[in-house]
C-alpha cells in the first residue's frame, strides 16, 4: 500500500467517488482533527442532546404506566399486546433511521479519519441496542456525546460516555442505591424489600473503559466504585422526579447515593454528591493503566492484531504527557512509522467494508431498512455488539467463510442499484498505487461496469486496510 | 444432470487437497455431533413439562389446566406440552429426555445477565469474553471440529480462540453465477481470502439453501441443521438461537405458537439427519424460567428453575429426571418461583463428556471454570 492508499483505506474509510485524492497523505489526516464537525450538516434534523434523551425517557415511562393500565383492562384483553406490538415498530423504526443516518455521515463525512474515530470510541464506550430502553438512546448516545468528544480530553469522553443514560440503562446504574443511603433507611422502616448496589458500571468502567481488566484494580475498588456512582440516574423517570438534571439526559438523586468517602486506587474522595464520582473518573482519565491500555486498543486497531510494543509505547506517552488530549494522540498515530507499514495490517470489520462500500459508490442508494438488514447479513448490526466489551477488533473474528459469502451478494446487490460507467478508474482512485494486477485485471476483463465494480468490491485490497 | 451441488461436490474435493488439514472440514464418519438450541427470553418449564400430579401446580394453573387434558403423560407426574407431538414420540422411542428444575446458578431474574451466564459459563455476568462452547471446542480432539452457528453473527457461547464461523440463508439476492465463477481468479493469489471462498462455497452447497431466505421458518431451520450435521463435509458442533419466549402476556397461544415451531423443527431435524441421529446430542436449554403464578396479563414473570431438552440417538430417554422440589409456597424459590435442584452446568457437562467420551471433571472446569458442582451421571448410553 502506498502513503496515499494507507490515508485513505487504514486511517479514513475508503475513497469517496469523485473525491480529490490527497495530495500529502500526513497532513491531510493532520489537517482532520481541526477540521471535525461534531454536529455535521446531515445530523441537523436529528435531536441528540440532553433534552432529546430525558424526552425519550419520560415517554417510555408514560407508555409503561399507560400499558399497565391497559393490562388491568378486563374488558379489551388484547389492548396491551397491541399497544406493545405498535409500540415495538416505532422504536424499531427509529432506530433503522439511526443506523442508516450513522451511515449517511459515515458517507458525507469530509474527516473519516475522525469519522473512523467516532465509530472507534463508541465502540471503546460499547451500549447495546439489545436491551430495552436502548433502541431509542444509542443514536443520541454516540451522535450527542460520542462525537462532541472525540477531539477533546479523555476524561470528558469517560464522563460523558460513562454518564449518559444510555450507558446507565445498558449497565443497570439507573437503579443501583446505596445500601446506606436515605432510599434504603426509609425502605427498612417501612418494611419493603431491600435494593442495593449494581456493581455492573463500576467494574466495566475499570475494566474496559479506563485500566484494562490488567490495570491493577481490585474487586474493592469496583465497588468503591459502584458506591460513589449511586444516585446517577436518568431524567424523564418519575421514580427520580426529585433528583437533579445532570448534563446529556442524567440525573443525580442524592436520595439513593451512598453516603461517604470513598477510596479508589488508593485515593481517598470526599462526598460531594455528584462530584465524588466525577472526581474518581478524572483521576481514572489519566492512570498510567489507562494510558496503556487505551493506546494498546488504538495501537491494534491500527496496526494490526498484535501491536507492535514501539507504538504502544509511543500513544501511551503521547496520551500521559498530554493529560489525555485526544488530538496529540492522533497525532503520535499519524507521525508513528508502524501505522504506515506498506502491508495491509487489518481485515475490515463488516461496518467498515460497508461504509468504504458506501464512499465507493459515492451515495447511499439504499433504503434505510435494507441498509440495517445489509449490516446485519454481513454479520455486524449496527450497535448490537453482544456485548459490553463492543465488537472485537481481532481478524478471528471478522475474517470468516460466511461473512465473504455475504460481502460477494451484498456488493453484487450494490453494484446493480449503483449501474457506475467508471469503474476502472474508480479502481485505481480507491487503492492509489496499491491495485494489484489480478484486481485491476478482473475489473477491467469483467463483462460489465456492475461486474467490475462488484468485483472491486470485494477484492483482496478491500477487503483489507 | 449435474445440480450445483454435485458440481460443488467435487471442485472443492479438488480444492480441499491443495488447501492443507486446516481449511477442510475433515471429518471420518461414526464421529460425534450436537446441536444446541438456546431458547431465549426464558422458557416456562412448567408449560413444557406439567407436573400435573401436583396439587400446588393445579391450583395456580387452574385456568390452564385444559391445555393438558389430552396432553401425552411423560410418567406419574408430568405431562408434555400438547404442541410437542414429536418430542414425545421420540419420547416414546426413548430418544428425548426431559430434565426438569434445573437452573443455572444465577439467581437474579434479568434475560441479559442470565444469557451471559448462560453462554460465557462464568460466575458473574460479563466476567468472561469466550464461550462454554468455544470452550467445549477446544477439548475435543484433533482440533477438526469445524463449529457452526445458524446466525448472522457469531453467538457468544461460540466465541473465544477456537475457529467457529456462521451461517445464515439470507435475504440478500444471491449473486450471480457469473460473478462467483470469478472469485477464485480474484483469490487466486491470496491464501487466506481463497481458503475463506472454498469454505464459503462448501458451506453454501451443504445448506442448499436456495429455497430458505431466513431462520425463521423453524422447519427450514431444522432441516438447516440437520444438513450441516449429517454432511460428511459439514460441522460436528451446531448452535441455534430460537427466539421469543418471554411471555409475560397472553401465554398459552405464544407458548402453543412456539413449542409448534420448535417441535417442527425438531421434526425436520430428525427427518433429515437420518442415521447420523443415532450420533447425535441435542441439547435445549433456556436462561432461567417463569414464575409458578399467573400474572394479571395471562402470563407469567421472571422466574428461576425451568426445564431442559436432551435429544439423541444415545440419550437414555424415556423419563423425567428431576428432584421435584414440588410447587407449594413454603417450596418456592423465593415464594414465587419453581426451585432449581440441578444445576445447568452439571448438566451440560455431564451430558457433553459423556456423549464425546470425554473425562466429566474436565469438561466441567473447562467450560465452568471456578464450579464445584459434580457432572450429571448417566445421560448417555
Amino acid at each position: 500500500m502506498t502513503p496515499q492508499s494507507i490515508a485513505l483505506n487504514r486511517f479514513g474509510l475508503g475513497y469517496r467517488r469523485g473525491d480529490a485524492l490527497p495530495q500529502y497523505p500526513r497532513s491531510w489526516l493532520k489537517q482532520q482533527i481541526g477540521g471535525y464537525e461534531p454536529s455535521p450538516q446531515a445530523l441537523a434534523g436529528r435531536a441528540v442532546d440532553g433534552e432529546e434523551v430525558a424526552r425519550v425517557i419520560a415517554d417510555t415511562a408514560e407508555f409503561r404506566a399507560m400499558r399497565n393500565a391497559a393490562r388491568e383492562d378486563d374488558d379489551n384483553p388484547d389492548a396491551a399486546a397491541m399497544m406493545s406490538k405498535e409500540r415495538q415498530q416505532d422504536v424499531r423504526r427509529g432506530l433503522i433511521a439511526d443506523i442508516a443516518l450513522r451511515g449517511r455521515l459515515a458517507l458525507e463525512t469530509d474527516t473519516p479519519f475522525m469519522e473512523r474515530m467516532v465509530h472507534f470510541w463508541s465502540n471503546h464506550f460499547a451500549v447495546s441496542a439489545d436491551k430495552a430502553q436502548l433502541p431509542s438512546l444509542v443514536g443520541p448516545y454516540e451522535f450527542g456525546a460520542i462525537r462532541l468528544h472525540v477531539t477533546g480530553y479523555f476524561s470528558d469522553l469517560l464522563k460523558a460516555a460513562s454518564l449518559h443514560p444510555a450507558m446507565l440503562a445498558y449497565l443497570d446504574q439507573w437503579q443501583s442505591q446505596g445500601p446506606n443511603s436515605r432510599a434504603a433507611a426509609t425502605r427498612e422502616r417501612r418494611g419493603r424489600p431491600e435494593r442495593g448496589l449494581n456493581e455492573n458500571l463500576g467494574r466495566e468502567i475499570l475494566e474496559l473503559h479506563t485500566l484494562g481488566v490488567e490495570g491493577g484494580y481490585t474487586q474493592e475498588d469496583v465497588r468503591e466504585l459502584a458506591r460513589a456512582l449511586t444516585g446517577w440516574t436518568m431524567q424523564g423517570l418519575p421514580a427520580a422526579a426529585r433528583a437533579t438534571p445532570q448534563p446529556g439526559g442524567a440525573a443525580f438523586f442524592d436520595y439513593i447515593h451512598e453516603p461517604g468517602t470513598r477510596t479508589v486506587m488508593g485515593r481517598s474522595y470526599r462526598d460531594t454528591g455528584t462530584g465524588q464520582a466525577l472526581a474518581i473518573l478524572d483521576d481514572l482519565a489519566v492512570h498510567p493503566s489507562t494510558a496503556r491500555f487505551v493506546a494498546t486498543k488504538l495501537a491494534r486497531h491500527f496496526a494490526g492484531d498484535t501491536p507492535p510494543e514501539s507504538l504502544v509505547d509511543r500513544l501511551a506517552k503521547a496520551f500521559s504527557e498530554s493529560g489525555g488530549h485526544l488530538p496529540k494522540v492522533y497525532e503520535a498515530l499519524i507521525d508513528a512509522p508502524e501505522t504506515w507499514v506498506e502491508e495491509p495490517v487489518k481485515f475490515r470489520q463488516p461496518w467498515e467494508w460497508a461504509v468504504g462500500l458506501l464512499r465507493a459508490g459515492g451515495e447511499m442508494k439504499l433504503a434505510d431498512r435494507q441498509f440495517a438488514i445489509m449490516l446485519r447479513e454481513l454479520g455486524q448490526q449496527a450497535w448490537r455488539p453482544g456485548s459490553p466489551a463492543g465488537w472485537d477488533d481481532r481478524e478471528a473474528s471478522w475474517a470468516g467463510a460466511n461473512a465473504l459469502y455475504r460481502r460477494v451478494e451484498a456488493a453484487e446487490r450494490v453494484a446493480n442499484l449503483l449501474r457506475l460507467e467508471d469503474v476502472r478508474d474508480l479502481a485505481e482512485a480507491m487503492f492509489p498505487g496499491s491495485l494489484s494486477d489480478t484486481t485491476r485485471q478482473s475489473v477491467r476483463w469483467a463483462e460489465s461496469n456492475e461486474m467490475g465494480f462488484a468485483l472491486l468490491l470485494v477484492s483482496p485490497e478491500m477487503m483489507r486496510r | 444432470m449435474i445440480d450445483r451441488r454435485t458440481m460443488l461436490a467435487g471442485s472443492a474435493a479438488l480444492a480441499a487437497a491443495s488447501l492443507g488439514p486446516r481449511m477442510a472440514f475433515a471429518r471420518t464418519a461414526g464421529e460425534k455431533r450436537l446441536l444446541v438450541l438456546v431458547m431465549r427470553g426464558a422458557t416456562d418449564g412448567l408449560a413444557l413439562a406439567a407436573p400435573l400430579a401436583d396439587p400446588a401446580f393445579r391450583a395456580a394453573r387452574a385456568k390452564w389446566l385444559d391445555t393438558y387434558a389430552d396432553a401425552p403423560k411423560l410418567d406419574g407426574t408430568f405431562a408434555l406440552h400438547p404442541a410437542l407431538a414429536e418430542t414425545g414420540r421420540l419420547y416414546g422411542e426413548g430418544d428425548a429426555l426431559l430434565v426438569h428444575a434445573v437452573a443455572t446458578s444465577y439467581r437474579e431474574r434479568s434475560h441479559f445477565d442470565a444469557q451471559n451466564l448462560l453462554e460465557t459459563g462464568g460466575m458473574r455476568p460479563f466476567e468472561r469474553r469466550d464461550g462454554f462452547l468455544n470452550r467445549f471446542l477446544g477439548l475435543l480432539e484433533g482440533s477438526e471440529s469445524p463449529a457452526i452457528a445458524l446466525a448472522s453473527a457469531l453467538p457468544l457461547a461460540l466465541r473465544g480462540s477456537n475457529p467457529a464461523s456462521t451461517y445464515a440463508p439470507t435475504t440478500l439476492p444471491k449473486a450471480s453465477d457469473a460473478l462467483l465463477d470469478r472469485l477464485p481468479d480474484l483469490y487466486a493469489g491470496d491464501p487466506q481470502l481463497a481458503g475463506l471462498w472454498q469454505q464459503a462455497r462448501q458451506t453454501e452447497a451443504i445448506a442448499d439453501a436456495s429455497d430458505m431466505d431466513s431462520l425463521g421458518r423453524a422447519r427450514d431451520a431444522g432441516t438447516l441443521a440437520a444438513r450441516m450435521l449429517a454432511d460428511p463435509q459439514g460441522a460436528r458442533v451446531v448452535m441455534m438461537d430460537l427466539a421469543g419466549w418471554d411471555s409475560h402476556a397472553n401465554q398459552l397461544g405464544m407458548l402453543q405458537r412456539r413449542f409448534t415451531q420448535f417441535d417442527g423443527l425438531m421434526a425436520a431435524f430428525r427427518a433429515g439427519i437420518g442415521p447420523v441421529w443415532e450420533d447425535t446430542l441435542v441439547l435445549v436449554v433456556t436462561e432461567f424460567g417463569r414464575t409458578v403464578a399467573i400474572n394479571g396479563t395471562n402470563g407469567t414473570d421472571h422466574g428461576t428453575g425451568s426445564a431442559a431438552l436432551l435429544l439423541g440417538g444415545l440419550v437414555k430417554g424415556g423419563r423425567v429426571l428431576a428432584d421435584w422440589p414440588g410447587l407449594a409456597s413454603g417450596q418456592l424459590y423465593e415464594g414465587r418461583d419453581l426451585k432449581p435442584t440441578m444445576s445447568l452446568e452439571a448438566l451440560n457437562s455431564g451430558a457433553l463428556a459423556s456423549h464425546f467420551e470425554l473425562d466429566a471433571e474436565k469438561v466441567m472446569r473447562a467450560l465452568y471454570p471456578g464450579r464445584t458442582d459434580r457432572p450429571v451421571e448417566g445421560l448417555i448410553a
